[in-house]
């Protein structure tokens, strides 16, 4: 203990994430600064706009996250269950006092301020999900324990499903890389690549030629295995779910998603193409980025994003701003920044000696993964338009503070990679 | 648990595998192509053009002669516009309903979002009542720009005129003009375009998406200033312009005048000419059409693209060449029988004057005494080298500026026709002497010219030797910068003293009792000069007079041709008087004003020709005397003119009215 007499509750925090968490929150203050004109060169700090207000959320996200240095590591460990029924009961209560914001039930006002619980839910998810596999330690070679994985994901997701905001809902699909660094077998995760594959397949092969290519890929692999019956048997079954899941997309793809979900998978396949209506916010904010070229057109200097051309410029589309005014280069450091975040929280979560530590580190890795992922690929326009934040950059309270205590809880838990939680 | 380990590197290496796909995807749109910057580019900026004033013309007295005013094109951003009262601005346009509505779809077409000509060219009365009611039109904004205006409203074809670029001039500028420029389309304002039409100005204002203007594109930096045109000063004498086409008001013809010295251009008429104001604003088209229509062919430039035989006016030239190669002296006489038998043929002389000299052969116009030049001078190195004797007697001709463009400032000018031997050699063999070709001996068969080719052989008789390229811009912009070649002096190889004997015999073709042009001798002035009748096939003979003034230190030297107008002495010789004496002394004196007036008012016009019928006997005719010598031949050369391959259309033009002549009545 005589290494703590120094400083009790920083002592063992990995400041380099901190720096890289600070860097990323100021990259995302001065591009919300730069989303909007300053024509004006005597205008006075707002705090009533965009930038103004983020500047607060970056303040008080530090000191929230420092301050939660502050705690006891173990409390999360033994509170988790309560803050996970938390959040669902908030996931609950939007759905009816909620406001509705461009079509999703998702905040839920408290006076100026607007909190978005789904937000909050991924931090109660990942808190309980590495309770139960820290208490239990399954191996998830049984279905009843990837049941309760599933259930933990599955009653947040479909909550927020009901807002309807498939976009935060898509991001709990990041729970699966933990589970399976936890032991989940690898198909699991190939099944999920095949559905995607599947999908996008779907809209740009005739289904006769696509139930073809299957049935012949089946014989092929039959062919290959014909000694081991099993195999057979396996490939078979598989062949024939391929088969009716293609079908059971078309149904779906007709009857649950909305309109305006359609048209925006057919237009990031390239389907359709539509310059003014659904597909103006990919174009615009592709035009934005590539006009950047290699070094941007520099500082304040961007047009489409402050000109209005790209919409949602300081929340979803924060990433056309970077794209315009610091261009190829600018992106790239962006870029770096974050895989460098996620490398080290993984690296973290791996030195940790407490399964519950470790879990909840993959978990954030792969939240963050996934925001990053979707986020920076639908404004460049690699995957249909999903609403969710680009995390530290993006403007909003409700989503700053929520990566923050993501990654601060974590933070703190690694502080204490010495002791059993 | 080691397994388990392991997938830490799957999930990292996923991490990075992603990166890679997003940086790719990036770099494509970033770096690789550059379509996205374009398109930002034309998301935010739009440019306004601001049209600078064409250059103004002055006449060599600084009188402006082209100069500019003020129009107003109303534009129109269709998605701009509210539902707005079509009537009143239909009143304030001075236009139907159906026809804004019609404006109206044509704008919507071209652009919805960039602001498009809705009526171009708006008068300014029109433009003061719009003024009043433009806050009820939302979209709609007008943009100045200027026209050409001529003050005197003469001179149309030399001025030529200015139109919108079509779709092939943009294309051939290789985007330097742009739908919605002007252009010069003949005349000066064609041959300066490049001087008058000045650098436009472009306006790069950044537009929001919801196309408010948010001020200028990078701080003005790439926004240029209209620059006007240069301005150009002309050698014409406007006063004297507008009287030669008063003189040449209902006549067919041309008027050159040319200051020998320099070789500017004093006066150009073309007639029937028109106003140049005609070829500006609303109804240019309109106006165009009845031009091209015209059976006078108001549209055909003639002192630089008629064609006709020089006639008599050759013989001073003829002289100064038998003088040069010494075939001839001062003093030779010949004997004149009243004509001149060429091999079977007689070219007929209209005077008896028995022995007549050099002086008074050019003074009386004998064809016999300079058919006599023409013989000894193409037989001068022996019968048989007659064909190679023609060719060095062609090319000397042709040093006086015949046969071939003198490049002048105007577009389209033309040749004239003046062959070489190897021409002759295709019609008869090798074996063809001076009898073959002693037409051209007085100005008559195969050779024509052009109005300002004649005036400038004038010229250089004038200036004793040399000629000044003929120019109708004499200095360009305020630095006044010269063409190099309208300053060099173009020597035609004769020697100073066989001037002054041919002169004699000009001078007294005016200025004596015998001369064939004494009614048109100015009091105080010494014209020179020499009457011409051409004969025409096709009507009436054509009246020439070809002149300079004063004897002395020459101001102008002048070439009038009267078609279809009989004697030389008649129309053209005083035609040139009134010219001459009008630029001389500043004004015609005397009982000579009434005799102007009276010029003036003569209608010359010739009856017009079923020319489809002409040109099946001229083919027929030409089928028949193709063998025949030069006096029958003109029918043949007609032909030969007609088949000669690919000309522009303008010289097409010329090629119907050329006048075919006969010599033998060739009278003066």
């Amino acid at each position: 203990m005589i290494q703590q007499q120094g400083n009790r509750f920083f002592f063992n925090v990995d400041w380099i994430t901190v720096l890289i968490y600070i860097a990323l929150c100021v990259i995302g203050f001065t591009n919300i600064y730069a989303s909007v004109p300053h024509n004006d060169a005597n205008a006075a700090f707002d705090f009533s706009s965009n930038y103004g207000k983020q500047l607060i959320y970056v303040i008080s996200g530090l000191i929230l996250g420092l301050s939660l240095l502050l705690f006891d590591g173990r409390l999360f460990n033994v509170f988790a269950p309560f803050i996970y029924g938390g959040t669902l009961v908030l996931l609950v209560v939007v759905l009816f006092i909620g406001r509705n914001v461009g079509g999703n039930q998702a905040w839920i006002p408290i006076g100026s301020f607007r909190l978005q619980p789904s937000e909050f839910a991924k931090f109660g998810t990942a808190l309980l999900l590495a309770r139960y596999v820290s208490t239990f330690n399954p191996k998830f070679r049984d279905f009843k324990s990837i049941f309760i994985a599933g259930i933990i994901v599955a009653a947040p997701l479909l909550l927020i499903m009901l807002q309807p905001d498939t976009g935060s809902a898509l991001v709990f699909l990041a729970f699966m890389f933990p589970l399976y660094r936890e032991g989940l077998s690898g198909y699991f995760l190939l099944i999920f690549l095949g559905m995607i594959v599947l999908f996008v397949a779907d809209f740009l092969v005739p289904t006769a030629a696509l139930i073809i290519i299957l049935i012949a890929i089946g014989g092929l692999f039959i062919y290959a295995n014909r000694r081991k019956q099993k195999l057979i048997i396996t490939t078979v079954f598989v062949t024939l779910i391929a088969i009716a899941y293609l079908f059971l997309i078309k149904i779906a793809y007709e009857k649950v998603l909305a309109p305006h979900q359609r048209s925006r998978i057919e237009l990031m396949l390239g389907l359709k193409t539509d310059n003014k209506g659904a597909g103006y916010n990919v174009i615009q904010s592709q035009i934005a980025i590539g006009s950047g070229q290699l070094t941007g057109r520099g500082y304040l200097q961007g047009t489409q994003t402050k000109y209005g051309y790209v919409p949602e410029k300081t929340t979803d589309f924060i990433f056309s701003v970077i794209g315009e005014e610091w261009g190829f280069l600018g992106c790239s450091v962006v870029i770096a920044l974050y895989i460098f975040l996620l490398l080290r929280l993984v690296n973290l979560a791996e030195r940790q000696r407490s399964t519950f530590s470790r879990v909840y580190g993959y978990s954030v890795a792969c939240i963050l993964f996934f925001h990053i992922f979707i986020n920076i690929g639908m404004t460049i326009g690699i995957i249909p338009v999903i609403g969710i934040p680009l995390p530290l950059i993006s403007y909003g309270g409700s989503s700053l503070w929520s990566f923050t205590i993501l990654i601060f809880i974590f933070l703190k838990l690694d502080s204490n990679r010495m002791g059993f939680i | 648990m080691e397994q388990l380990f392991n997938r830490k590197y799957i999930i990292q290496g996923l991490f990075i595998v992603i990166a890679i796909i997003l940086l790719a995807k990036l770099f494509y749109i970033q770096i690789v192509s550059d379509k996205a910057f374009v398109a930002a580019e034309s998301n935010v900026l739009k440019k306004k053009f601001k049209y600078p004033a064409r250059g103004a013309i002055l006449d060599r007295k600084m009188r402006v002669i082209v100069q500019n005013e003020p129009v107003y094109d109303l534009m129109v951003i269709p998605n701009e516009v509210k539902s707005f009262d079509t009537l009143a601005l239909a009143n304030a346009l001075d236009i139907s309903v159906e026809e804004v509505r019609k404006n109206m779809r044509k704008a919507k077409l071209k652009s919805n979002y960039q602001a498009t000509p809705f009526s171009k060219q708006i008068s300014v009365q029109s433009y003061a009542r719009l003024q009043e009611i433009m806050y009820r039109f939302p979209g709609f904004s007008t943009q100045d720009r200027t026209i050409r205006h001529y003050p005197d409203s003469v001179g149309g074809q030399l001025f030529g005129y200015v139109k919108e670029v079509d779709s092939a001039d943009i294309a051939r500028s290789e985007g330097f003009y742009r739908p919605g420029d002007y252009k010069g389309k003949s005349g000066l304002e064609r041959s300066y375009e490049e001087m008058l039409r000045g650098e436009k100005g472009v306006i790069n204002t950044v537009y929001d998406a919801k196309n408010i203007p948010q001020g200028s594109y990078a701080d003005g930096k790439y926004d240029i200033n209209a620059v006007s045109g240069e301005r150009l000063i002309s050698g014409i004498d406007i006063e004297v312009q507008k009287l030669g086409e008063q003189l040449m008001n209902n006549k067919v013809g041309a008027i050159v005048a040319i200051e020998p010295a320099s070789g500017e251009i004093l006066a150009m008429v073309s007639s029937p000419g028109y106003d140049p104001n005609l070829l500006v604003g609303k109804s240019q088209g309109n106006n165009y059409m009845n031009l091209i229509g015209n059976p006078y062919r108001p549209s055909l430039v003639r002192p630089i693209q008629g064609y006709y035989p020089p006639g008599s006016a050759f013989k001073p030239i003829d002289a100064l060449i038998g003088l040069q190669e010494g075939v001839i002296d001062p003093n030779t006489t010949f004997f004149c029988p009243h004509y001149y038998q060429a091999g079977n043929r007689r070219i007929k002389c209209e005077h008896f004057d028995g022995s007549i000299s050099l002086r008074r052969g050019i003074a009386r116009s004998c064809n016999t005494y300079f058919c006599y030049v023409f013989q000894k001078l193409i037989t001068k190195n022996g019968m048989k080298n007659q064909r190679l004797t023609y060719q060095d007697w062609r090319d000397k001709v042709a040093k006086f500026g015949f046969g071939d463009k003198l490049g002048v400032d105007l577009p389209f000018e033309q040749k004239g026709y003046f062959y070489n031997s190897d021409h002759y050699d295709k019609i008869y063999g090798k074996r063809w002497g001076y009898t073959n070709v002693i037409s051209q001996a007085i100005g008559q068969g195969e050779i024509t010219a052009t109005p300002l080719q004649i005036a400038n052989a004038m010229a250089v008789i004038a200036n004793r030797g040399y000629y000044i390229k003929p120019h109708l811009i004499k200095a360009m912009g305020d630095k006044l910068l010269v063409k190099k070649e309208y300053v060099t002096k173009n020597y035609v190889g004769i020697d100073l003293k066989h001037f002054e004997p041919v002169i004699d015999g000009m001078q007294d073709a005016v200025n004596t009792a015998w001369g064939t042009a004494i009614l048109s001798r100015i009091p105080d002035i010494i014209l020179c000069g020499k009457t011409g009748t051409v004969q025409n096939s096709r009507g009436k003979n054509h009246s020439v007079f070809i002149g300079f003034a004063p004897r002395d230190n020459p101001k102008i030297a002048i070439a009038v041709i009267v078609e279809n107008a009989g004697f030389g002495s008649t129309y053209a010789a005083p035609i040139a008087s009134y010219m001459v004496e009008k630029y001389l002394k500043g004004a015609i004196s005397g009982n000579r004003i009434a005799q102007a007036e009276w010029m003036k008012n003569q209608n010359l016009l010739p009856l017009l020709i079923d020319k489809t019928k002409k040109a099946k006997l001229t083919k027929a005719d030409s089928l028949i005397i193709r063998k025949t010598d030069s006096i029958k031949r003109i029918n043949d050369s007609l032909k030969l003119k007609a088949v000669t391959a690919k000309r522009p259309l303008s010289a097409q033009l010329v090629k119907k009215p050329i006048i075919a002549t006969k010599p033998e009545s060739n009278k003066r």
